[in-house]
């Protein structure tokens, strides 16, 4: 399986990296994007942009150990992890999970359950650059529903 | 060891990173968290919630029963909000 998994302050494109896994296979049947984009509102609050903070090597280790449970789950064909770090302007995309199988049931599956452990297991925090106040900063808070949604997979 | 501090811990303690020698008798996590944040204001603010603060030894996320005898490098963060 080719794997990748970067952590990167510039954006990302996201059909060169689909280009790059499935260039010259004919294996894979199905390729599943995800996109986690950065929107105007925290709370319900305008924001002006993210600041994306992270534990650099243990970013990497963590992510590497998902995408091994997933392999392990599935039977995938290649996995991409771009994860983004530093400030994110509203519109502008934060992180990209590719994942390729021979059918398309492995591939959707793993790209949720890759995204669920992403945001409550990989050493990543959000910082918000409010709108309204200049230089106005909070961090996220997490959210019980990201938590459930990562637990869910261990009874399955 | 290397105890590195990230987010809203990082700000609180007042830096991202030092070099402790922990005092024998400390032989847990959660050890470690509380003599830690007795050792001053910023410290006791990181960790007055000791619950909430998430840790790591040598980059893999532990629990605060977790032993640090040989750990490396040890990290105190906030829950994560990646993704």
């Amino acid at each position: 399986m080719s794997v990748t998994i970067r952590l990167q302050r510039e954006p990302f494109d996201t059909a060169d990296e689909v280009a790059a896994l499935t260039h010259g296979r004919t294996d894979i049947g199905a390729v599943v994007t995800f996109i986690g984009i950065c929107r105007a509102d925290e709370n319900g609050e305008p924001i002006a942009a993210l600041n994306l903070e992270h534990y650099p090597e243990m970013a990497e280790a963590e992510i590497g150990r998902h995408v091994e449970a997933a392999r392990q789950r599935w039977p995938l064909l290649g996995v991409t992890v771009i994860h983004r770090y530093g400030r994110i302007a509203p519109g502008e995309s934060i992180v990209l999970v590719v994942t390729a199988s021979s059918h398309r049931e492995a591939s959707f599956a793993s790209a949720e359950f890759l995204m669920d452990y992403l945001k409550t297991r990989a050493p990543f925090w959000k910082q918000v650059e409010k709108a309204s106040k200049a230089g106005d900063k909070s961090w996220v808070e997490a959210k019980s529903h990201d938590n459930s949604a990562a637990e869910r997979w261990d009874s399955r | 060891m290397k105890v590195r501090y990230f987010a809203w811990v990082r700000e609180r303690v007042g830096k991202a990173e030092e070099d402790i020698d922990p005092p024998s008798g400390i032989t847990t996590v959660g050890d470690f968290v509380a003599w830690l944040a007795g050792r001053g204001e910023g410290y006791a603010y990181a960790f007055e919630n000791p619950n909430v603060v998430r840790s790591a030894i040598d980059k893999r996320h532990v629990r605060p029963d977790a032993r640090i005898a040989g750990a490396r490098e040890i990290a105190f963060f906030p829950p994560m909000t990646g993704g």
